[in-house]
């Protein structure tokens, strides 16, 4: 039995409809059975807290980004302004920082943006192996037209097969039922 | 559900109201010097304030129309209770503005003629009362004998086609009825939509709300400069009317969100959920960097370029106030940073109340810091301040609680209630 349980093969399960999969996902998770992952071709609201899926990080390496480029920004303009070729800012000759502070805050605040960002949208890129160039690892090109999928694995859920959850899945609404044989790890 | 104006709630409003009164009285007499300076910049500063605050309910109020904003209808009758304060606001303003056009105070030195008439007759200069003139000829035509008045300041009587004291009244006046006119036909509406419900209603009140925009777009500009800027009336900036309304915009986001959180704590509008707080607490947030945003860009630029002219008012500031200053800017923009950043705090009442607190103290500051150091020279704070402002809380409380005693606290029939019971973000 053991061999059999761990076969690993996934299921792919197909909606027409964001909301018919949204009940799906309720009804499977409260059945017990552990959802992978959905693919959908927009944000789908509330799916999240449903499958199981954590809360984002992105928001902490934003953070850490912007705080990176402010210190970047003021110890550049520092460097640059008042201590390698001290500069007589808005006729106030004062060369300190803390007192030209006015002047650098737009930099500042640029700077900060545009770490935050950059470093965002790489980070992100990255941590979903989306990086222009990378392989797509989209089960069904469908799911970025129109179609929306749910993926279980039978690793996670010891016995899932399309004979075993078939009927089930239909019940829900699918429209398409498809499980794939990935190679033995 | 009702809110009950409950007993305790009124003891409270009527103890602040007490306590105001007695300080308000009591500083009357105490504080008389230099035409009683201090006590009509209190009575400004606060009237202002809470007028600030009741316009910014009112503007978010339409702009939640005009954007057809579904979240914010659960919110609406707090909006409503708050702009309810408008007329309350009004009338101490207008009182603020009587006392200046009669010389009771002197918190805009261009209403005295003293500063705008070229000429004076040489016999009554220096009295209580000189005869003014403003030009030779009309001192030949009354065939008075003229001097040049010493008082006379040219920077002050340029403006005269603008500031002076009919034109002042008209747009005064204008500004305050537009408001009133304005908030009771929303709240007019709002109530009819309870009865009969559909969709004619609201449409009806996207337009008005769209049209409602526009002319607050305007008059918040000029009436900061005509009530706020004109204090410092050789000074200028092209800024100061955003500037002046982010601050308003921020505090009412502000109130509403303690009021909502109030009205939660107490058993009402349970629909409400944490991600309606959310929303409200990322309103707080933002706006306070938008309010940041523009002191400093005023700050900046007048700092950087260093011209006399426009120096003063900082200078001033500086100067003379230079803790409460400073201070409230990083009161304002510093703490709403840290504090509010993360999504977890903004979902917390607790952090919420406690940050409201302080914004609100925060941008009493902001308007104490607008009014009182072109009306006097030395920082003044003391239990007048103080007196002042919970008097007038008291007020605030007493008329809002009862307007929102007045109504269902969720509107009935909306066409957007079914999306905002349902809001999730």
């Amino acid at each position: 039995m053991a061999e059999m349980t761990h076969t690993n093969r996934v299921i792919h399960v197909m909606f027409d409809d964001d909301l018919k999969l949204v009940g799906a996902a309720k009804r499977l998770v409260a059945d017990g059975i552990q959802i992978k992952d959905v693919y959908s071709p927009f944000p789908i609201h509330g799916i999240d807290p449903i499958i199981g899926i954590k809360r984002t990080r992105l928001a902490i390496v934003s953070f850490m980004f912007g705080a990176l480029g402010l210190s970047l920004a003021l110890l550049g303009m520092w460097y640059f302004m008042i201590y390698d070729w001290p500069m007589n800012i808005g006729g106030k000759p004062s060369f300190s920082l803390i007192q030209n502070l006015p002047a650098f805050i737009p930099i500042s605040f640029e700077f900060t943006v545009l770490l935050a960002a950059h470093g965002m949208v790489i980070t992100y890129l990255i941590r979903n192996g989306t990086l222009p160039g990378m392989p797509a690892v989209n089960p069904d090109p469908r799911t970025t037209d129109d179609k929306f999928v749910i993926e279980i694995t039978d690793q996670e859920n010891p016995g899932a097969s399309t004979e075993t959850m078939g009927v089930l899945f239909k019940e829900l609404g699918a429209i398409e039922i498809n499980e794939k044989q990935l190679a033995k790890k | 559900m009702n809110f009950v104006f409950s007993s305790r709630a009124k003891l409270v409003s009527y103890i602040l109201m007490i306590v105001g009164a007695i300080a308000i009285i009591a500083g009357f007499f105490v504080y008389g010097e230099n035409h009683h300076a201090r006590w009509w910049s209190n009575m400004m500063i606060n009237g202002f304030y809470f007028l600030g605050i009741a316009l910014g309910a009112l503007f978010f109020y339409a702009l939640h129309f005009a954007t057809e904003t579904a979240w914010a209808v659960m919110l609406r009758r707090v909006m409503e209770a708050v702009f309810s304060f408008i007329p309350y606001a009004s009338v101490v303003m207008i009182i603020v503005f009587i006392g200046s056009t009669f010389h009771w105070n002197h918190i805009y030195h261009w209403m005295d003629e003293a500063t705008t008439m070229q000429y004076v007759t040489a016999a009554s200069e220096g009295s209580a009362h000189p005869d003014y003139f403003y030009s030779l000829e009309a001192a030949e035509k009354a065939g008075a004998d003229v001097m040049a008045n010493p008082s006379y300041d040219e920077l002050i009587a340029n403006k005269t086609m603008y500031l002076n004291k009919p034109f002042f009244w008209i747009r005064t006046l204008i500004y305050l009825a537009t408001f009133i006119l304005f908030g009771n036909w929303f709240r007019k509406r709002s109530l009819k939509e309870d009865e009969v419900g559909g969709t004619e209603i609201h449409m009806k009140g996207y337009k008005r709300a769209a049209v409602y925009l526009v002319i607050f777009a305007v008059f918040s500009s000029t009436l900061s400069w005509d009530w706020l800027m004109s204090i410092d009336t050789h000074w200028f900036s092209t800024l100061y009317g955003w500037y002046v309304f982010s601050g308003m915009w921020v505090s009412a986001m502000n109130i509403i969100t303690i009021l909502t959180l109030y009205l939660i704590s107490k058993g009402y509008l349970k629909e409400v959920n944490s991600s309606h707080l959310q929303d409200m607490g990322k309103w707080v947030f933002a706006l306070s960097f938008l309010w940041s945003y523009l002191w400093f860009s005023q700050f900046m630029l007048i700092w950087y370029s260093n011209i006399p002219e426009e120096v003063t008012y900082f200078i001033v500031r500086i100067n003379e106030y230079k803790v409460p200053f400073f201070g409230m800017f990083i009161v304002n923009f510093a703490l709403p940073m840290v504090v509010l950043m993360s999504r977890d705090a903004k979902r917390n009442p607790g952090f919420l109340i406690a940050m409201g607190t302080i914004i609100f103290i925060g941008h009493y500051m902001d308007t104490f810091m607008l009014i009182v150091p072109g009306v006097m020279e030395k920082m003044a704070f003391g239990w007048l301040e103080v007196g002042f402002l919970l008097g007038f809380m008291g007020l605030f409380i007493n008329r809002v609680f009862s307007s929102l005693a007045k109504a269902p606290l969720e509107p009935q029939k909306s066409p957007y209630l079914e999306e905002s019971l349902h809001h999730s973000i």
